[in-house]
């Protein structure tokens, strides 16, 4: 919904926000429901409230605790049974620098201001502490914003006992822990406080009115932000972007132009612009977003402005480049398949609001954001918190290329007339084994952003997964391949549950990045084997279909599973475990075995 | 700014904030008549209100508002002053 997009009117939302609650729930979007605890050192309600509205838009419908006022260290670092009983997905700690017990006097030694920053951080890394092992789930915390008067003017900032000083310091040691700490994140009110502007964000009338630490009109902007993270950790980040080309990439039209006129580069204020967002835009490779081009031009002209001296993206960066006179909405589609990704995945980058009301007319939920001015398409787009960073793995370093040899692939493939001879000629390696420490970040990431190859869809936090990897009465694998055109990293993660003689498929997933290998053969020889070797006498298989994992209905009946039950609910196939097994994995070898 | 003008632009504040398009205000309205009338609505309603006219009130002007009819009376003397 646009009115919860970046920029969005933030005073609209508050005085609407029981209409577009409305709206928003009456979609028929599949929702994923969630837990939210929020643990406030000041007035919380419209905190909710708002991240109520962003996280609907995001397909996420919240439930909320609330702290009792002020109360976030009492419920927080002691046991508390309504929290326990609320059994939260994520706890948010809203608190504030009017949470801060002591500041430092003039008259305190360093010794004293360093034992005081200490007690203030030990008294928060106690109710982080109780709160993950308690409940076993992510945190986010505030940071401190800056105080809002310096009783040593400038100096407060350099001076041990300025509070800008001590609340910085504070800042470190918090980040210190975000760094060495998983499932652990920072609400970066420092930044957005400063971003809204600081002296109307601390404005005292709203403490001393309501005790809201935050302005209510900057509540928002907070929101929005916490909200990000949160579908962040859930797997909601979109995944890549398709850009346009002229007067996005570059000022100017290539074709009437000539590639020696388009405006990009140091020579003037213009270029400038364009030559600092395509540099923005190339940093994204880093996070594992994928960059593409969807532009009306001919593929020549489309290349030579890519290949143009002071371009900092080159055709390289992308992994489909589709310049052409098709509609927009078509190479959009086109894109997305190729990729396979949904195109709610992808964000629409494009100067002309024509193009963008195409893209945004289609029923797929494409994010496409207002551009502006082009000194501004970096803050429109930025400020949208798209790609939220929550958990920085060495595979999303990785996975532009991963999706530009797939693209390989597909021309490698076209050379052979059979699929299997294809298949052998990849030389795909798998390692199929029990979840282990290194990859549990990358196992709680896929079952949240699966959606496609995924049977049951059921969603795990990165700290339920670690507990389902020690308990013997679970059977956990993750698949991981290789090929000749490099690794594809973990891409598919299998949990059986066993009762009894039973195992029963609580998750069966595989990323679209390696459909149609045969790893999900792979896959199931193993859970067969294991199963096996327990005795166990039968497993069952299960799918619930969701409106997006359709393309796995006839999954277990391809494997050889006979089916229970069928209802609109979903369907459930069993294997009985006495029958003969046929190795079902031809292509791939298996390391270990 | 006429007194029905303010009145007119309150009720549409109010309507919005509460979601119930069957609110009319009187002069006389005030918290016990309205159900979701707490504490924390009345903040949104402040912030609407000074969003809405162009208007700050300080601490002692929002506690002694105890009726519509006194905040209409704040709105015009902030207002036109």
């Amino acid at each position: 919904m646009k009115e919860l997009e970046y920029p969005f009117d933030a005073s609209y939302l508050m005085t609407h926000r029981r209409q577009l609650k409305k709206t928003l729930t009456a979609q028929s979007a599949a929702f994923t429901d969630k837990r939210i605890a929020i643990l406030g050192g000041s007035t919380t309600a419209a905190i909710g409230w708002m991240v109520e509205l962003f996280l609907l838009n995001q397909q996420i419908r919240p439930k909320f605790y609330e702290s009792e006022y002020n109360r976030y260290y009492e419920e927080g670092a002691f046991p508390n049974q309504k929290l326990k009983e609320f059994k939260p997905d994520i706890i948010y700690i809203h608190t504030t620098n009017r949470n801060i017990s002591r500041y430092p006097q003039i008259s305190d030694s360093a010794e004293t201001v360093d034992r005081m920053l200490k007690e203030e951080f030990e008294k928060l890394k106690q109710v982080w502490e109780n709160l993950q092992s308690t409940y076993r789930c992510p945190v986010i915390q505030n940071n401190f914003e800056l105080p809002f008067y310096r009783l040593l003017g400038n100096k407060d900032a350099s001076d041990l006992h300025g509070a800008v000083n001590f609340l910085t310091r504070l800042n470190i040691k918090l980040y210190e822990y975000a760094q060495t700490h998983e499932n652990f994140y920072i609400c970066d009110i420092n930044y957005i406080s400063a971003d809204y502007g600081l002296k109307e964000w601390s404005d005292p009338f709203y403490w001393y009115m309501y005790k809201y630490a935050v302005n209510v009109d900057a509540i928002p902007f907070l929101a929005f932000n916490v909200s990000n993270i949160i579908k962040s950790v859930f797997g909601k980040n979109k995944k890549g972007f398709v850009l346009d080309l002229d007067n996005t990439l570059w000022g100017g039209v290539i074709g009437d132009e000539g590639t020696e006129n388009i405006k990009i580069g140091s020579e003037e204020a213009s270029g400038q612009v364009y030559w600092e967002f395509q540099r923005y835009l190339k940093a994204h490779k880093q996070l594992g977003i994928v960059l593409n081009i969807n532009s009306k031009n001919n593929k020549e002209n489309a290349l030579a402005g890519l290949n143009h001296p002071d371009s900092q993206l080159r055709p390289e960066d992308f992994v489909e480049i589709k310049a052409n006179w098709e509609p927009k909405d078509r190479n959009f589609e086109e894109i997305a398949g190729n990729l396979n990704l949904l195109p709610d995945s992808l964000v629409f980058v494009d100067d002309n609001p024509a193009e963008r009301h195409i893209i945004e007319a289609q029923p797929w939920g494409v994010s496409v954001p207002d551009m502006g001015e082009p000194h501004h398409y970096i803050q429109n787009i930025d400020r949208n918190g798209y790609f939220e960073a929550t958990t920085i793995s060495s595979d999303d370093q990785k996975r532009s290329q991963m999706y530009q040899r797939n693209a390989e692939r597909a021309n490698f493939q076209s050379g052979f007339g059979d699929y299997g001879e294809y298949l052998k000629s990849l030389e795909m390696r798998a390692a199929i084994k029990p979840f282990e420490s290194v990859y549990m970040a990358r196992i709680a990431q896929l079952t949240n952003k699966t959606n496609q190859f995924n049977l049951t869809t059921k969603r795990y936090s990165q700290a339920e997964i670690e507990a389902i990897a020690q308990d013997p009465s679970f059977i956990t694998l993750y698949g991981r391949l290789e090929d000749r055109f490099g690794d594809n990293g973990v891409v598919s993660v299998v949990i059986g549950r066993i009762v009894g003689m039973e195992c029963h498929m609580d998750l069966w997933l595989m990323s679209c990045r390696v459909l149609k290998r045969g790893l999900e053969c792979a896959m199931m020889d193993e859970v067969v084997r294991q199963c096996r070797e327990r005795g166990l006498r039968k497993i069952y298989g299960y799918y619930l279909p969701t409106g997006k994992n359709s393309m796995v209905r006839e999954f277990y009946k391809q494997q050889g599973f006979q089916m229970e039950t069928e209802e609109p609910g979903g369907s459930v196939w069993a294997y009985d475990l006495s029958d003969s097994w046929e190795t079902k994995n031809k292509y791939i070898q298996v390391e270990g075995m | 700014m006429k007194r029905e003008e303010v009145f007119e632009r309150l009720n549409e504040i109010f309507r919005n904030n509460f979601d119930d398009e069957g609110i009319t205000l009187s002069e006389e309205t005030s918290a016990k008549d309205i159900e979701d009338w707490d504490s924390l609505e009345q903040i949104n309603l402040v912030v609407a209100i000074q969003g809405a006219f162009h208007v700050k009130f300080n601490i002692d002007e929002v506690n002694a508002m105890s009726n519509v009819g006194e905040m209409v009376d704040l709105i015009l003397r902030k207002a036109d002053a």
